[in-house]
């Protein structure tokens, strides 16, 4: 990063990158007006919008502007008065940008919340003072959990209608720690708030003195972004090779590039490295973006590389460094959330992407099937869509991964039907 | 322990390098994915980005796709040399189809000669898509800039007809995305879907990027119509009614000249657009689209027809 005095004026002094979260709740538990309420107090939402939205609620006979429209969707979603799918938002502080996955809460949309939820680095769980830790607030942390999100912020909200009571506040977050500890959830905040008003959102407001600890956007502002937890070690599937083999230019005739991006770890000019499966040995000659080298690439960032020996590489191959390699393995066994209203077959084989890799795969077992409201196990011969199991799958070609607990980008699979081509599974491999 | 904690912390990106570091992988999953993908540039600034962003994801190569792009005939001259001036530099094959073609062919019939022909642009792209057997359309749409677009897939399937379908979209998770189609259907893919209108002018200035003159603040004849500035252009004429001012203006988005409106700035640097940008009150699309203003679910109803 360079140093804020080489900065050009227009660009933030303090700039702490990116934060992805997802919000989960129904729209009961005013999820829709605490994601309104967050856009308006940090002033991204503008004039024109505001507008259409004071009209809306005034056409809907309310007194005030109702917030809770700006996360209003498509037409087919106001006509039904549901979320049907995940939505974007983005704010940013001038410190930070955020990217909001807005994830419906209905239980047949566990789909949609695995969607939003892979992406994500922290999640607020919406809970109603007034209801406590529900069926769905324990279905909504597991899926959490399940992928990974490393932060929970449970967000009590409507404390206004339960007189700003801290005890209400105190038996909830009891309630919500007893089962976290039931299921491995560690990293997890509590904040009472009041979307409505505002109160601990982005302002503290006046009615909940009692509560000392960070409002939910100081939260936000000081999460760890990813590379704190993330896995160290240096992962680089190729995702496309660059020969221009032009003839009129000679520096250009050999050059081979492995296109891709760090999905954990780092790499330097200089570092040894492994091809994976082949298992061939070599070291980085160069590190590019665009043409321009770089001494180091670290986690996220899209480079190509150049390597000192000439070797076979095409697209799902992975780079690792030679001492933290992980081993080909033709069997895996998985958490699967299934995504399609065509249940699994288990006859069929499909295609399973891992990376930048596709390997024919087919069911071996289904180990349980889980019950993510009760948390229970139990046995299963068949997965229809929003089941969660574990299952194993035997592969075709052997696939280099990580565990997902280990390292999301490449302990992280879908599972595609070759015959519609759709997206029907999602797996976490174990 | 602390010094390796102050390590991480300086090892991370900003917010602009993490999406341009984005982008560029989902560039590459095209280029690796899709047989016969193409680039939609217009010569407006978010497609100008693209450009930038396939340089950074290819090069010393060549782009893995040609650029495209669908003219109404009703574009502002100095973007359309814009346009041919940015593809001849970069040295890549720009191709052009025109809606006037499409008229010519009879697959587009205007209910009256003065009509937009905005919304037309979808016949024309699909036209070229099975002209050229395009797998793949590369666009540069966000998802800040309307409310159907925020629910749209990075990689956005359409079938035969062009047709999105918000109920049935396929699930997109962590970063494997999904491009396979059968022959006939197509992919969108928006590289900088979850770009704001701020990190776009964020991103020109940081990467010195050129743009057509009239992102710019210049002097123009306009008339004020539902609370917009509507130019005075041969296309669109002053009538009789209006009253004709003379404005420093600039464009925030440039398209087809019948339904894209300026708005008053003085702003005649990238960094003045960003200061006006950071404190501006009405959206992109609010101050700009004539066409998205007909109902809340304009945009939604064209996409569904095979818009981008």
């Amino acid at each position: 990063m360079s140093a804020p005095e080489h900065l050009p004026p227009h660009l933030p002094e303090i700039d702490n990158g990116l934060l992805r979260f997802l919000t989960c709740g129904s729209v009961d538990d005013g999820k829709s007006t605490l994601i309104g309420r967050l856009l308006y107090d940090t002033k991204a939402i503008l004039a024109d919008t505001l507008h259409a939205i004071a009209n809306t609620s005034q056409k809907r006979g309310l007194d005030a502007v109702d917030l809770s429209l700006l996360t209003d969707g498509l037409v087919a979603e106001r006509e039904q008065g549901i979320t049907i799918d995940v939505a974007y938002r983005y704010f940013s502080t001038g410190t930070r940008k955020y990217i909001v996955a807005d994830a419906p809460g209905h239980e047949q949309y566990t789909r949609n919340m695995v969607t939003a939820a892979s992406t994500a680095n922290l999640a607020i769980i919406l809970v109603d003072a007034r209801k406590g830790v529900l069926a769905q607030t324990r279905r909504h942390s597991v899926i959490a959990h399940l992928m990974g999100i490393p932060h929970l912020v449970v967000a009590i909200n409507k404390m206004d209608l339960m007189n700003h009571d801290p005890a209400v506040f105190e038996r909830i977050r009891a309630d919500y720690l007893d089962f976290a500890a039931q299921i491995g959830i560690g990293d997890v905040q509590f904040v009472p708030m009041s979307a409505l008003n505002g109160d601990m959102i982005v302002e503290r407001g006046d009615q909940l003195g009692w509560y000392a600890g960070p409002t939910l956007l100081e939260i936000l502002e000081s999460a760890s972004s990813e590379h704190g937890e993330r896995d160290e070690r240096f992962r680089f599937p190729v995702q496309y090779v660059c020969r221009p083999q032009q003839a009129d230019d000679p520096m250009l005739h050999d050059f081979r590039g492995y296109m891709g991006r760090v999905e954990s770890g780092e790499v330097a000019v200089g570092d040894a490295v492994t091809v994976l499966p082949a298992g061939r040995a070599t070291r980085i000659r160069d590190i590019q973006i665009g043409g321009v080298s770089l001494p180091v690439a670290i986690a996220d960032q899209s480079v190509t590389l150049l390597l000192e020996d000439e070797i076979d590489i095409s697209r799902g191959d992975m780079l690792v460094r030679a001492d933290a390699a992980s081993a080909p393995k033709s069997a895996i066994r998985a958490k699967l959330c299934w995504l399609s209203e065509t249940p699994l077959d288990a006859q069929r084989r499909y295609l399973i992407r891992h990376t930048t890799r596709d390997v024919k795969a087919k069911l071996a077992n289904i180990h349980h099937l889980l019950d993510i409201t009760t948390l229970q196990q139990r046995d299963a011969t068949m997965l229809v869509m929003n089941d969660i199991a574990e299952v194993g799958f035997r592969l075709a070609q052997p696939i280099c991964c990580d565990t997902y607990a280990e390292n999301r980008a490449t302990g992280a699979f879908i599972v595609i039907d070759e015959a519609t081509n759709n997206t029907v599974g999602a797996g976490m491999i174990l | 322990m602390s010094t390796l904690e102050v390590q991480v912390q300086v090892r991370s990106l900003t917010h602009l390098d993490w999406l341009e570091a984005e982008a560029i992988h989902i560039l590459r999953e095209v280029a690796g994915q899709c047989a016969n993908p193409a680039l939609l540039f217009s010569g407006g600034k978010d497609s100008i980005v693209l450009l930038r962003l396939a340089e950074k994801a290819f090069r010393p190569g060549r782009f893995p796709f040609p650029l495209l792009h669908i003219d109404t005939g009703h574009n502002y001259p100095e973007v359309i040399a814009f346009r041919d001036r940015r593809a001849a530099e970069l040295g890549e094959r720009l191709i052009v189809r025109s809606v006037a073609d499409s008229m010519a062919r009879g697959s587009v019939v205007l209910k009256s000669p003065t009509e937009s022909r905005n919304k037309h642009q979808s016949v024309t792209l699909l036209e070229a898509i099975e002209e050229h057997g395009f797998d793949a359309c590369i666009g540069g749409a966000r998802r800040d800039e309307e409310k159907a677009r925020a629910k749209e897939r990075i990689f956005s399937f359409r079938d035969e007809f062009g047709q999105w379908d918000p109920k049935n979209q396929r699930p997109e998770l962590w970063d494997i995305y999904n491009a396979r189609a059968h022959k006939g259907e197509n992919i969108r893919i928006f590289p900088i879907s979850n770009w704001t209108e701020l990190d776009v002018w964020q991103y020109i200035a940081r990467e010195g990027l050129a743009l057509p003159p009239i992102y710019f603040a210049h002097v123009r004849e306009v008339v004020r119509k539902n609370g917009l500035l509507q130019p005075v252009t041969p296309l669109t004429p002053a009538s009789d009614r209006d009253v004709v001012e003379t404005l420093s203006v600039r464009f925030r988005t440039v398209g087809d000249i019948t339904c894209t409106a300026p708005v008053l700035s003085y702003a005649v640097t990238v960094e003045q657009i960003i200061a006006e940008t950071a404190t501006t009150t009405i959206t992109e699309r609010g101050a700009t689209r004539l066409d998205d203003q007909a109902s809340e679910a304009a945009m939604e109803q064209r996409k569904k027809e095979g818009y981008f």
